[in-house]
């Protein structure tokens, strides 16, 4: 039988949906669930009724490196004997999964977006080239590890109320990665990769102060911001916004471009999300044939009244 | 004092993708433009600067490929400003993640030993970011992914980088380790015609997969049944003044898409 890890990225014990729908993907096998830093042993409560036999914690006092991630990792795999590992795609998951996978003979796959475990049969599919192609995952050694694009499962439906078991794991942390600082943002939007919303501008905004513009609408939708390589290349707004093959991939719910002409390296990065808007003056441009609802207008006699409308509903 | 700084070519990102008819891979003989993975860049353009306030640095760019799409990449970071090239050549070999990382790791070993590697965070074809952790791995050194930001010392470096939703790190990482670059970490230099004319001249040091020892058994996933996305059904155009554009458009949202 399959026996699956699934490493869990939480804040202080509260589990996020990014690895909650991790578990939708695990049928007829045994789970077990990790957590490392502060309160991670709060996690159990929102495991209720997962079906899960163990969730191991290392604590510590201070917020855990990928190396302490890699070390907990490595002792929890082992402890349970996991011959998959998955995980949501966070940095802390990109760093020490590829490491683990060397230390116990395993192959890791990043950015998939399609898995399915059922009893025995394990088959994943997962994107190139920010979604011009995608193609299924053969996995040539016998311990799978899997990094999961948030976004892409329903949340798990848990099944009675019966919390797992803690069990703390106990090593001794290595020194080569301290964490110094962690500095929060501003905590008013979720990440663009895990957002079910997102409201992108480009060139057609014309002025770097019209992304104001966007954050208003973004407010009431509650949407993240993002925007095309062009703009970030001006200098108008940081690169951690960019979307696109050169900056993030995302698959929203809802994607809105506001004048974004729609290069082909913008639209591998946000073809995949469910319903696209394009909101763009020139009715040429390329981001109409990948939108479900195309509007031709300019942006800003467009603004006012949808975001009367907006509010009307939201 | 090695610096390492790791190269991968790529298709360019204007590129439309086409598929071998056996859905095995990507045709890659329609490929027109081969370029550097963008985030490389700065990764050539730390090193370079790191060198600047370190004499006694030596920086090498390594690239692993075949032998004569990777040489463009090569020359392009001796012109501009890294003192060697190591080419490794895969003779027709087709590598995964772990397999590239293995041939970095063991060209390193018989070249000298690590300081620092540089790298991009990610490399804009497959979206893997793999090579440069698996290579702190096979090395045994840590690695940060993402920096924007680094302050070196003699056995230390401290770096930001932002770890979602605008929250960022600073970590201390001791030295030897590996660094993935960042956008926001530096603007890489230009390099002129005359420049990379130059850089074509100097001898590159040659190695190839097979000597450094990567077989077939390393290798760790295996692609198949590639697809190109199914086409969007065809967009629904909402005409109008803005305002029953606006109204149209909310009202679609809420009762079609039911995303609102």
């Amino acid at each position: 039988m399959n026996k699956a890890l699934v490493f869990l990225d939480h804040e202080n014990g509260t589990i996020k949906k990014s690895s909650l729908e991790i578990f939708s993907s695990l049928k007829g096998c045994e789970i077990a669930a990790l957590a490392c830093g502060p309160s991670a042993a709060k996690a159990a409560q929102s495991l209720e009724g997962l079906n899960i036999k163990t969730l191991y914690v290392y604590e510590g006092s201070t917020a855990p490196s990928s190396e302490l991630a890699l070390q907990s990792l490595f002792e929890a795999s082992k402890a349970f004997e996991a011959n998959l590992i998955l995980a949501s795609n966070s940095v802390m998951a990109r760093e020490s999964f590829p490491s683990l996978a060397v230390k116990i003979g395993g192959a890791l796959a990043t950015d998939v977006t399609e898995v399915s475990v059922q009893t025995g049969e394990v088959t994943a599919r997962r994107p190139f080239f920010s979604g011009k192609c995608s193609a299924q995952v053969n996995f040539k050694k016998p311990v799978k590890l899997f990094l999961l694009r948030p976004n892409q499962l329903p949340q798990p439906t848990p099944s009675g109320s019966e919390t797992p078991p803690v069990q703390p794991l106990s090593l001794t942390p290595n020194e080569r990665v301290k964490v110094k600082e962690v500095v929060s943002g501003s905590g008013k939007q979720a990440d663009l990769t895990e957002a079910s919303k997102i409201i992108s501008g480009g060139r057609g905004l014309k002025a770097p102060e019209n992304f104001k513009k966007l954050e208003e609408l973004a407010e009431i939708l509650g949407a993240t911001v993002g925007a095309s390589r062009a703009v970030v290349d001006e200098g108008w707004v940081p690169h951690s916004i960019q979307v696109g093959q050169t900056g993030k991939t995302v698959a929203p719910n809802l994607y809105i471009a506001c004048g974004i002409s729609g290069q082909i390296q913008h639209l591998a990065g946000m073809s995949s999300s469910k319903v696209i808007v394009a909101i763009n003056s020139n009715p040429e441009a390329p981001i109409f044939k990948k939108a479900t609802y195309g509007v031709v207008a300019d942006f800003f006699q467009l603004f006012d009244p949808l975001k009367e409308e907006l509010k009307k509903v939201l | 004092m090695n610096i390492y700084v790791f190269l991968k070519q790529v298709p360019d990102t204007e590129t439309k993708i086409k598929l071998l008819n056996d859905g095995s891979g990507i045709d890659e003989s329609a490929v027109a433009k081969w370029i550097i993975n963008r985030y490389d860049e700065h990764a050539i353009e730390e090193a370079l600067q790191f060198k600047a306030k370190n004499p006694s640095a030596k920086v090498f760019a390594v690239c692993v490929g075949p032998k004569a799409r990777i040489q463009e990449a090569l020359v392009a970071a001796i012109a501009m400003g890294c003192d060697e090239g190591i080419r490794i050549d895969t003779e027709g070999q087709k590598l995964d993640s772990l397999m590239t990382a293995k041939s970095l790791a063991a060209a390193l070993k018989k070249n000298g030993d690590p300081h620092i590697i540089f790298s991009g965070k990610v490399a804009f074809d497959g979206n893997f970011s793999l090579v440069s952790q698996y290579a702190s791995a096979f090395l045994d050194i840590p690695c940060a992914i993402g920096i924007s930001k680094a302050e070196y010392s003699d056995s230390t470096v401290e770096v930001e980088r932002e770890v979602g939703g605008g929250t960022k790190e600073i970590l201390t990482l001791s030295i030897p380790c590996v660094l993935g670059c960042d956008k926001g970490l530096n603007k890489p230099r230009y390099v002129g015609l005359p420049g990379l004319m130059k850089a074509k001249k100097k001898q590159l040091i040659e190695m190839t997969t097979k000597e450094l020892g990567v077989e077939e058994s390393d290798r760790g996933l295996e692609f198949s049944h590639f697809q190109l996305p199914p086409d969007p059904a065809p967009v629904k155009m909402i005409e109008g003044d803005p305002a029953t554009q606006a109204k149209e458009l909310v009202r679609l949202l809420r009762e079609e898409a039911k995303v609102l």
